[in-house]
């Protein structure tokens, strides 16, 4: 019993090729628009890899390139399949090559999903990534005499300022080490030398934060030394005062805007992936309208289409059988031979 | 004689006919794009409004829009008009009124040409108005109590920030106004009531700008209080120091924005002028070869083509002599009037 099958005439059969067609030209560009989000992502990414300490994993973005490059070639084919299968002596040729052609198209489709589904889990992979990278960025962050590392300053500095934040998780990380050079600090002041005096590790915190941290909207000018010192500053309570410096931490501000990115890349993969999965079967109804023709030498006979010969099960067994008898094929043509070999010998 | 007469058969024909129709849809492309780089122009003027004290003229992009639209419109219905060429049946009605509509097309070209030029020129107007708008802000900066001003300090901040820039001419503006509000100043201690007094017009003013001057490349923490007082920071000479904060003034940095996008936009527009240059000639050959065909009914026959019908001193010594009628026939008018007048008198 033949799943979903549709009876087809000669003009349900032109309009049927004509809108996958269609169809398919749309795919291509949808391919091409994976691509380019693909590259898109990538080069986010590279932009702010000293961030995630040079280890961020380009896995998604690359699958999505490949993804994109392989539904626009894809595509094309059937495109180029579908305007032929009006004329019967063209459509000839490509016959053979369509029931893998099909399987070709499933196994991508399914590849297409897996890619989906990994754009909305590497934003796991990524919080990991982003709190030891942005902790090594703050950790480097003096070091603009050090070759390799001498513009993590300006980089923390410009991430800071665009994405509206300051430090890993809040500014109180600024507190923690020490930002300012040791090429900058007068040892031979005494304020110094208690300072660092009063540290174990010998290093000159402060409870201050870099001038990147400011906010633009505050109505003061920007405080940023003795940050959580009420007294050095007049009509200032660091507990109520709100607009003077960022709130947010930098790994909160930057996982929302990639995770905002995968979020929209994965949707629109998913709906890409619904259009395949339409070409997909309305090419498999051309495939076999076009072989179960009642009259073959008249194209204007009508004949039936459907989406698979026998029923799911059917087929599933089926392909079980197939793939045992070529397993036990393997095997017999083996023992055959060597049968033959001994016997010889 | 005729200026540049070219002759035409069937094929030449329907290829100009063709070739023009792709043109004219191609300018009607270059004026959504003209339409859509004056809308551009005009949010990024709208954006920095305050920085330019509210007083910018939005003459050369409301300009820029309404010549985008006409020129779409212009340019649909001459490629409509090539499309019914092709038709001699469909030709015959739209014939009379190609003259005016060709007249109508110099007259644009000329207005085209006219808008590349304002594009150019406005630069200089810009600059008095940066200068003034500025100043205005800076002064207002520490306004953020005052409604209607108490953006001021996150807007001129954040175009310090995006254009690297620092006061209006260099930083040194900032030593001149008081940018801190009294609100935050504490006037009892004696400090600050030093520098109050020390001030003809009691303002605090000091050697120091706001964090948004900070330069990020800068490989120390930034500097922003005691700019020019070496001894107050370890190891720092201010003469020699050129990364703590940003050198160039707001006004330069601003223009040299505005400039560019402008320099840029006036050169398309002169680009758009030749493309509707090319394609109003192209209609006066299409026009003039369908007129002098033979026998209209035989398409099939040969046909010229010209850019003017007379050379071109006797066309402008035509032109002159019809707006000369024109105005001597309104006068003759006005006589007639007055005879008729002096007829009821005399009856």
């Amino acid at each position: 019993m033949a799943l979903m099958k549709v009876k087809f005439d000669m003009k349900k059969r032109v309009k049927l090729a004509q809108g996958l067609w269609l169809m398919y030209w749309l795919a291509v560009m949808a391919g091409v628009l994976v691509f380019s989000m693909g590259l898109f992502f990538k080069i986010e990414l590279r932009k702010r890899s000293e961030m995630m300490d040079n280890k961020e994993s380009h896995f998604v973005p690359n699958l999505l390139i490949l993804a994109g490059l392989v539904a626009c070639g894809i595509n094309t084919f059937g495109g180029k399949i579908c305007y032929d299968s009006l004329d019967a002596t063209k459509f000839a040729k490509w016959k053979p090559l369509l029931k893998p052609f099909l399987v070709g198209c499933l196994l991508f489709n399914v590849l297409l999903f897996f890619t989906a589904f990994l754009c909305f889990t590497m934003r796991l992979a990524l919080q990991f990534t982003l709190a030891e990278g942005l902790k090594n960025s703050m950790k480097y962050y003096k070091d603009t005499d050090t070759p390799g590392r001498c513009f993590m300053k300006r980089t923390l500095d410009l991430t800071q300022i665009e994405f509206r934040c300051c430090g890993n998780n809040n500014y109180k990380d600024w507190f923690e080490i020490q930002w300012i050079s040791n090429r900058y600090l007068d040892f031979s002041s005494k304020e110094v030398k208690d300072r660092i005096s009063s540290n174990v590790d010998g290093q000159y915190l402060m409870d201050g934060v870099p001038f990147s941290c400011c906010n633009p909207s505050s109505p003061r000018p920007c405080i940023q030394y003795q940050v959580t010192n009420n007294s050095a500053h007049y009509s200032y309570d660091h507990h109520t005062e709100e607009l003077n410096i960022w709130k947010r931490g930098c790994k909160e501000a930057l996982l929302s805007y990639y995770g905002g990115m995968m979020n929209t890349i994965g949707m629109l993969v998913l709906l890409v992936n619904v259009l395949e999965v339409a070409v997909m079967v309305g090419l498999q109804y051309v495939n076999t309208a076009l072989s179960t023709l009642v009259n073959p030498e008249d194209p204007e006979s009508e004949s039936e289409g459907w989406l698979l010969e026998k029923t799911v099960k059917e087929t599933f067994t089926d392909l079980m059988e197939k793939m045992k008898s070529l397993g036990k094929g393997n095997q017999v043509e083996g023992g055959g031979e060597e049968q033959v070999v001994t016997t010889v010998s | 004689m005729a200026l540049m007469k070219v002759k035409f058969d069937l094929k030449k024909r329907v290829k100009l006919a063709q070739g023009l129709w792709l043109m004219y849809w191609l300018a009607v492309m270059a004026g959504i794009l003209v339409f859509s780089m004056g809308l551009f122009f005009k949010i990024e003027l709208r954006k920095r409004s305050e920085m330019m004290d509210n007083n910018e003229s939005h003459f050369v992009p409301n300009l820029l829009i309404l010549v985008g639209l006409m020129a779409c419109g212009v340019n649909a219905f001459g490629g409509k008009i090539c499309h019914d060429s092709l038709v001699p049946a469909k030709f015959a009605k739209w014939q009379p009124m190609l003259k005016f509509f060709l007249g109508g097309c110099v007259l644009f070209n000329a207005l085209l040409f006219f808008t590349a030029l304002l594009c150019f020129t406005m630069r200089i107007a810009l600059q008095f108005t940066l200068a003034e708008g500025l100043k205005n802000s800076m002064k207002y900066y520490k306004d953020t109590d005052t409604p209607g001003r108490c953006f001021m300090k996150r807007t001129l901040d954040l175009t310090q920030i995006e254009f690297r820039c620092c006061g209006n001419n260099n930083y040194r503006d900032w030593f001149e106004i008081q940018w801190i509000s009294n609100r935050y100043l504490d006037f009892s201690s004696s400090e600050v009531r030093d520098r109050v007094m020390s001030n003809v017009e009691g303002k605090y003013l000091v050697e120091g700008v706001p964090f948004s001057c900070c330069n990020p490349s800068s490989p120390r923490p930034c500097i922003q209080y005691q700019l020019t007082n070496n001894s107050a920071h370890y190891s720092y000479d201010h003469h020699t120091e050129e990364l703590n904060i940003w050198m160039h003034g707001c006004k330069e940095a601003l223009l040299s924005y505005y400039g560019g996008m402008m320099n840029t936009i006036g050169a398309m527009v002169l680009l758009v002028t030749i493309l509707e240059v090319g394609v109003m000639v192209g209609l006066q050959y299409l026009r003039t070869s369908l007129e002098t065909l033979a026998n209209p009914d035989e398409p099939e026959n040969e046909s010229e083509g010209w850019l003017l019908e007379k050379s071109f001193k006797e066309t402008i010594a035509e032109f002159m002599e019809k707006v000369k009628s024109l105005g001597k026939g309104a006068q003759v008018e006005a006589g007639e009037d007055g005879q008729e007048q002096a007829v009821a008198t005399v009856s």
